[in-house]
C-alpha cells in the first residue's frame, strides 16, 4: 500500500495532466452540455462513475483478456456502465435525460473513458486504476463546470435556475449576453482556459513547428554578412 | 425524390454540419488536424465507415430492436431498445474491422494511406453519433444512406478547412500559452459561429 501513488492518481489529473487541455480527450461533450449547470452536473456525475468503475472492472479481468480482442472488450464493460448509467437517469431524471439527449450514449464513445482504460487499467491494480479513473472524471468535471458556470451566470443571469444577477428584462440591472449561450462560446471559454493553465504552468506550452529567427541589429551581424 | 435526398444531404452537410454545429468527434479533429494530408486521409476514413454503419444500422434498428419489430420472428412485444448503444457500438467495431482486413487484401494502396487512422475511427463519436441522430430523426433506409454519406462528408469539409487554416498560422507568432491547443479551440469557435448562419436556411 503506497499511498502517495493514490494520491498521485486521483489529483494529478485535476490541473498537472487535464484530460481536456493537456491530453485532448473528451472535448464533445465538453462543448455540448455546457450551458446549464444542472445539466453539466449530471454529465459529470455519469462521465466520472462510468470512468472510475470501468477503469476498476477492466483492471480486475486485466490478465484474462488477451490482447488481439481487448478493444471488443473494453467496449463491452463501458456500453454495459453507460446503458445502466442511462437507464438510471432515464427512471429518476427524465427531464435531464432529454435535455442530454445523445450525449450520454456518447460517453462509450467519449475517449477519456477509453484512453485510462488502455493506458492505465489494463496495467495497474484495480484500486489504484479506481482513483486515476476518479481523477480524470473529476479533471474533466472541473473544466465542464467552470465553463458552465461562465456560460449561464453571463448568459441567463442565473446558476441551477435560481437567479444571480437580476435581468434587465425582468427590472433587474443586468443586460444578458446572449452570445454566450451559444455553443461555440465554449470554444472560445475553453481555449482561454487552456491559455490560463498554460500561463500558470508554462511547461504545458507546445513547441514551436517553426520557431521564428530572433530579432538581430546590426551591430550583432559580423562584418562578412555586412559586406564590409 | 431526388430532391428529398439533396435536402437531407445539404441539410446535414452544412446547417447540422457534425463537427461545427452538433460538435461531434472533436477529440480526433483537434489533434489530427495538423496537416492538411492526414486531415484528407481520416476524412475520407470517416466518410466511408459514415457510409457503411449507419444504413446498417438503421437495418438493425428496424428490424430488430425496434418496439414490435420482432413480429417477422413471431415476437411482437418485444422491445430491445435498450441494447441500442451495445449493438450499434458492436457494429461500428466489427465493421471498421472488417474494411481494415478488406482495404488490407484488395486495396493497399488505400490502406497504407489510412493507416493508423482507421482502427482510431471505432472511438470517434462522430460515427456513433450519427447513428444516434439517424434514430432520433427516425430516416428510411434510403435518408439514411444519405444521411450517413452527408454526415461523414460535413466532418471531413470540416476537419480539411481547419487544417488548411492551421497550416497558414504555423509561422504566425501566437502569445505562449496561447499556442497549439488554445489557439485552434478559439479558431474552431470563430468557424463554428461561421457555419451558425447556415441556420436560418430552410430547405
Amino acid at each position: 500500500m503506497n499511498l502517495n501513488r493514490y494520491k498521485e492518481a486521483l489529483f494529478k489529473p485535476l490541473i498537472d495532466e487535464n484530460p481536456i487541455t493537456l491530453q485532448i480527450l473528451g472535448i464533445c461533450s465538453a462543448l455540448a452540455v455546457t450551458n446549464n449547470l444542472t445539466v453539466t452536473l449530471v454529465m459529470c456525475v455519469a462521465l466520472t462513475s462510468v470512468c472510475s468503475f470501468s477503469n476498476l472492472f477492466i483492471s480486475l479481468i486485466r490478465n484474462h483478456i488477451p490482447s488481439s480482442i481487448r478493444i471488443i472488450v473494453q467496449m463491452t464493460i463501458i456500453a454495459s456502465l453507460v446503458i445502466v448509467v442511462d437507464e438510471l437517469l432515464k427512471a429518476y431524471d427524465y427531464e435531464t435525460s432529454k435535455k442530454l439527449s445523445v450525449f450520454v450514449g456518447l460517453i462509450i464513445t467519449n475517449c477519456i473513458v477509453m484512453g485510462r482504460a488502455e493506458a492505465f487499467a489494463m496495467k495497474e491494480k484495480p484500486l489504484l486504476s479506481f482513483f486515476d479513473g476518479l481523477g480524470n472524471g473529476l479533471g474533466y468535471s472541473v473544466i465542464l463546470i467552470g465553463v458552465a458556470t461562465i456560460r449561464e451566470l453571463f448568459g441567463a443571469g442565473t446558476l441551477m435556475g435560481y437567479e444571480i444577477l437580476p435581468l434587465v428584462s425582468n427590472g433587474g440591472w443586468y443586460m444578458a449576453n446572449n452570445l454566450l449561450l451559444l455553443p461555440p462560446s465554449s470554444f472560445i471559454i475553453i481555449g482561454l482556459f487552456i491559455w490560463a493553465i498554460r500561463s500558470y504552468k508554462p511547461s504545458q506550452v507546445e513547441e514551436d513547428d517553426f520557431a521564428l529567427s530572433k530579432h538581430r541589429t546590426s551591430e550583432d551581424l559580423t562584418k562578412r554578412e555586412l559586406n564590409v | 425524390m431526388f430532391e428529398h435526398y439533396l435536402n437531407i444531404f445539404i441539410t446535414t452537410v452544412f446547417i447540422e454540419n457534425i463537427a461545427l454545429s452538433v460538435f461531434l468527434g472533436m477529440c480526433t479533429f483537434l489533434a489530427i488536424s495538423k496537416k492538411i494530408d492526414a486531415a484528407i486521409g481520416l476524412g475520407i476514413a470517416v466518410i466511408v465507415v459514415c457510409l457503411i454503419t449507419v444504413p446498417l444500422n438503421n437495418l438493425i434498428f428496424n428490424y430488430v430492436l425496434r418496439d414490435g419489430a420482432l413480429a417477422w420472428a413471431g415476437l411482437p412485444d418485444t422491445n430491445l431498445e435498450f441494447v441500442e448503444l451495445i449493438s450499434y457500438i458492436g457494429v461500428i467495431a466489427a465493421a471498421v474491422q472488417i474494411l481494415e482486413m478488406f482495404l488490407d487484401k484488395y486495396v493497399p494502396a488505400l490502406y497504407n494511406a489510412l493507416g493508423v487512422f482507421l482502427p482510431l475511427i471505432t472511438v470517434n463519436c462522430a460515427i456513433l453519433g450519427a447513428s444516434l441522430f439517424m434514430v432520433e430523426k427516425d430516416l428510411m433506409f434510403g435518408e439514411s444512406v444519405v444521411y450517413g454519406l452527408g454526415a461523414g462528408f460535413g466532418w471531413a469539409m470540416a476537419i480539411v478547412i481547419l487544417a488548411g487554416i492551421r497550416e497558414k498560422l504555423k509561422y504566425s507568432d501566437i502569445p505562449e500559452g496561447l499556442k497549439g491547443l488554445g489557439a485552434t479551440f478559439i479558431i474552431v469557435g470563430l468557424m463554428s459561429f461561421g457555419f451558425m448562419s447556415f441556420g436560418g436556411i430552410s430547405l
